[in-house]
């Protein structure tokens, strides 16, 4: 097999504290060595003087859209999107069509994730079966399924039913398995295109108010402290949420949180001129919840940054924002949006910023070998130069759709390299051509 | 003058002047034995409504006659329309093609006016989008009023109802507020939102409370829906708190209006009998409705080349 030899970079691994220039060994799939004067014998030298050697990111949330609309992603273009941004590993949400609720699906999704080889490409499971909230989905099959299942979701939907939610998480703690829930009160929520507030009120647009995720959140934080099951909170999206899990937090409830890049990047505003691409669910909110997902990013109240990596169809887009359906792109920005919105203005250093998009989420999926750059641990690496400036551009993403409202825009931090148990993956910003379908 | 008209907020208090001022020179023109005007001949107008009308879509399509443009007139269900697969965009791009020079647009969904303008060359009316604006209702409604008041700047305006959901209402209030008014809305809370103070408007839930100091009240039409998504008890609740009738039109002053943009709730938001008494000038509204479509017309398509009629000649 291949060696590499990335000199010069400043090697950053917030799993063992690391944060030095050192050079790094890949060889044969695997970290052979990380300091100076290493054995390179046969090795490729890359110099990445002036850019960061991370583990490569772990996205806890994308829609890969396969099976079902393949027209919008497929496993492997989504693979491919995610290691252009710098992910060795996704985990692929259960609302396909049909539904991860059994075995043969999650398997399924798991094994063309393994065909394409660009990224891990973990599932999540659904809770309920065709995610109704009604009827427990296949939860122990999929466990023990080649998958191997360990978060388990209704994304997209909140479960309304707390009994549901109660038997559900008491049923999880066998299997060790996660309980992660889109929080959303379905009925406080109901026809709202956008957060309600007043912006909302001035467009005459349908508001979905903050207590919707809330509520939610609090009914859940006191069931996982009453069941003792993992919670995990997606996507997060007020200051009221942040803090309810901050106090969860310190009263030792085993919870963790994701937060979007959307979510700390943008606000409300994003819809004043009616933009479908801005529509997204939970919705873009006020400027003071965009800065409390910030500071709870920050203090690591919020563990990770997720994508939520949701394409759409441009037809469906653009569409009436009234039917246009809510999601946004991500995953090729995440770290761009990390780096200008968060880094840059001095909210968190990069070694933070490493933290929620590579080790943190790596832990909460327990997977071994991503998130850290430890010697003989599988080489996923990912290189990116923090400075780098870019502009997001349509006609050289690499997801099949390009829903995002931040098309245009520039972006600073841009992923160079990126290595997948080994294999080179991303050369130049450019994501191996024998591997693009 | 403005490309497209998508909101009120787009208009200064001299833009409202100019609109009003042309509207009245213009409203000559409907007493003449030939009511037409040669200034858009040769121009293409099309009527695109997703949302049934008829007041509306018959008025617009009678001031660009009267303006001697041609007309075509688009009626599509929303929903209908979604499911045949003929997209939004679809049908822009369609009359795009056929190279209309106005569109003139209503549609459930808040927004849709803006979203059409960034897809065509052609100037895009907006004639009532969701919840959002009605602005040239709320022109129409100024004008009205002004004509009876000759100054808006400081006039009491009272507008009552489902503000929450009413496009008219948005219109009105920025409208009002542009020229000077003082307007309170006024309505159940369920009705009412909160963040309507930050238009520049008061928030009061009493009607009792406002009338004797109005010159304007201004009626807004009760969904039956309303009732169904137990926003208030009843329509007869409604009715009894909120709605006008000869007892309260008797505590108003002498010679303040009554308003409504129509089709009204006879009994609910207003009695027959104060609908019909001299203080209300609802059918003023709609005729008036027509001068100030043609004005916005001329003002936004004409004017632009020799051939165009001035004002300065209309007035020979």
């Amino acid at each position: 097999m291949s060696a590499f030899l990335l000199t010069g970079g400043r090697v950053i691994d917030p799993a063992t504290g690391r944060d030095e220039t050192a050079d790094v060994l890949i060889r044969d799939g695997v970290i052979t060595g990380i300091g100076k004067r290493l054995d390179t014998k046969g090795a490729e030298t890359i110099d990445v003087a002036g850019a960061v050697v991370s583990p490569g990111f772990v996205d806890l949330h994308t829609h890969v859209r396969e099976p079902g609309r393949e027209d919008e992603e497929t496993i492997a273009s989504a693979s491919a999107a995610a290691a252009a941004g710098g992910f060795t590993a996704i985990c692929a949400m259960p609302n396909t069509d049909p539904v991860a609720d059994s075995a043969a699906v999650v398997e399924k999704v798991w094994a063309l994730g393994r065909e394409a080889g660009l990224v891990e490409v973990m599932v999540a499971g659904a809770l309920s079966k065709n995610l109704e909230g009604k009827k427990m989905a296949d939860i122990g099959e999929m466990v023990r399924s080649f998958a191997r299942v360990r978060l388990f979701t209704d994304d997209g939907h909140g479960v309304q039913d707390a009994l549901f939610v109660r038997r559900t998480m008491e049923y999880l703690v066998a299997f060790d398995a996660i309980y992660a829930e889109h929080c959303e009160d379905a009925a406080l929520a109901e026809g709202g295109q956008m957060h309600e507030g007043e912006r909302s009120a001035a467009l005459g647009l349908r508001g979905i108010p903050a207590e919707a995720e809330e509520l939610m959140a609090v009914r859940d934080l006191a069931l996982a402290k009453l069941t003792g099951c993992r919670l995990h909170l997606l996507h997060i999206s007020t200051a009221g949420t942040v803090e309810l899990v901050r106090r969860a937090k310190a009263e030792g409830v085993t919870v963790t949180a994701e937060a979007t890049p959307h979510h700390f990047s943008l606000t409300d505003d994003a819809l004043g001129d009616y933009d479908p691409n801005a529509k997204v669910n939970p919705p873009l909110r006020t400027e003071e919840d965009r800065a409390a997902i910030v500071a709870g990013l920050a203090d690591g109240t919020i563990d990770a940054i997720a994508t939520d990596h949701a394409p759409h169809a441009d037809h469906e887009k653009d569409q009436e924002l009234l039917y246009a359906p809510p999601g946004m792109i991500g995953l090729e920005t995440a770290l761009g949006l990390g780096i200008t919105n968060l880094v840059e203005p001095g909210h968190l250093g990069l070694p933070v910023l490493i933290d929620r998009m590579a080790t943190a989420p790596a832990r909460i999926l327990g997977l071994a070998g991503q998130g850290s750059l430890v010697e003989g641990g599988p080489a996923n690496v990912t290189v990116f130069d923090p400075a780098a400036k870019w502009i997001v551009d349509p006609t050289t993403m690499h997801s099949k759709s390009r829903n995002t409202p931040v098309l245009g825009t520039e972006l600073h931090g841009k992923v160079v390299h990126v290595f997948f148990r080994g294999t080179h993956t991303v050369t130049d910003g450019r994501v191996a051509s024998e591997a693009l379908v | 003058m403005i490309k497209h008209l998508l909101s009120m907020d787009q208009l200064s208090a001299e833009d409202i002047t100019t609109i009003l001022d042309t509207a009245d020179s213009l409203r000559q023109v409907t007493d003449r034995p030939i009511k037409k005007l040669p200034t858009l001949r040769g121009r293409t107008v099309c009527n695109l409504f997703y949302e049934a009308s008829t007041r509306t879509r018959i008025s617009f399509e009678l001031a660009a006659k009267r303006l001697s443009a041609d007309v075509i007139n688009f009626s599509a269900d929303s929903k209908s329309s979604v499911a045949k697969g003929e997209g939004f965009k679809d049908t822009a791009w369609t009359l795009e093609a056929m190279g209309v020079d106005a569109i003139i647009v209503r549609h459930g969904s808040s927004g849709a006016p803006h979203q059409l303008s960034r897809w065509v060359k052609a100037s895009v009316i907006n004639a009532g989008d969701g919840a959002h604006e009605h602005p040239t209702q709320a022109l129409l409604d100024l004008f009205s009023i002004r004509e009876h008041f000759k100054e808006l700047d400081g006039l009491k305006v009272a507008i009552v109802g489902d503000v929450l959901h009413s496009r008219v209402a948005r219109s009105n209030v920025k409208g009002l507020a542009t020229m000077g008014a003082e307007v309170v809305v006024v309505g159940p809370p369920t009705l009412i939102p909160r963040e309507a103070a930050t238009w520049g408007a008061r928030i009061e839930y009493d009607l009792d409370a406002v009338l004797e100091d109005l010159d304007v009240c201004y009626l807004l039409r009760v969904q039956q829906e309303r009732q169904a998504e137990q926003l208030f008890p009843s329509l007869r609740e409604y009715a009894a708190l909120w709605g006008l009738d000869r007892r309260r039109l008797n505590r108003m002053k002498p010679d303040a209006l009554v308003m409504h943009p129509g089709p009204m709730n006879r009994g609910v938001e207003i009695s027959a009998e104060v609908s019909e008494s001299p203080r209300s000038i609802i059918l003023d509204q709609v005729a008036n409705g027509l001068a100030v479509r043609m004005s916005l017309l001329y003002l936004m398509l004409g004017g632009r080349s020799k051939e165009d009629v001035t004002l300065e000649e209309l007035a020979v």
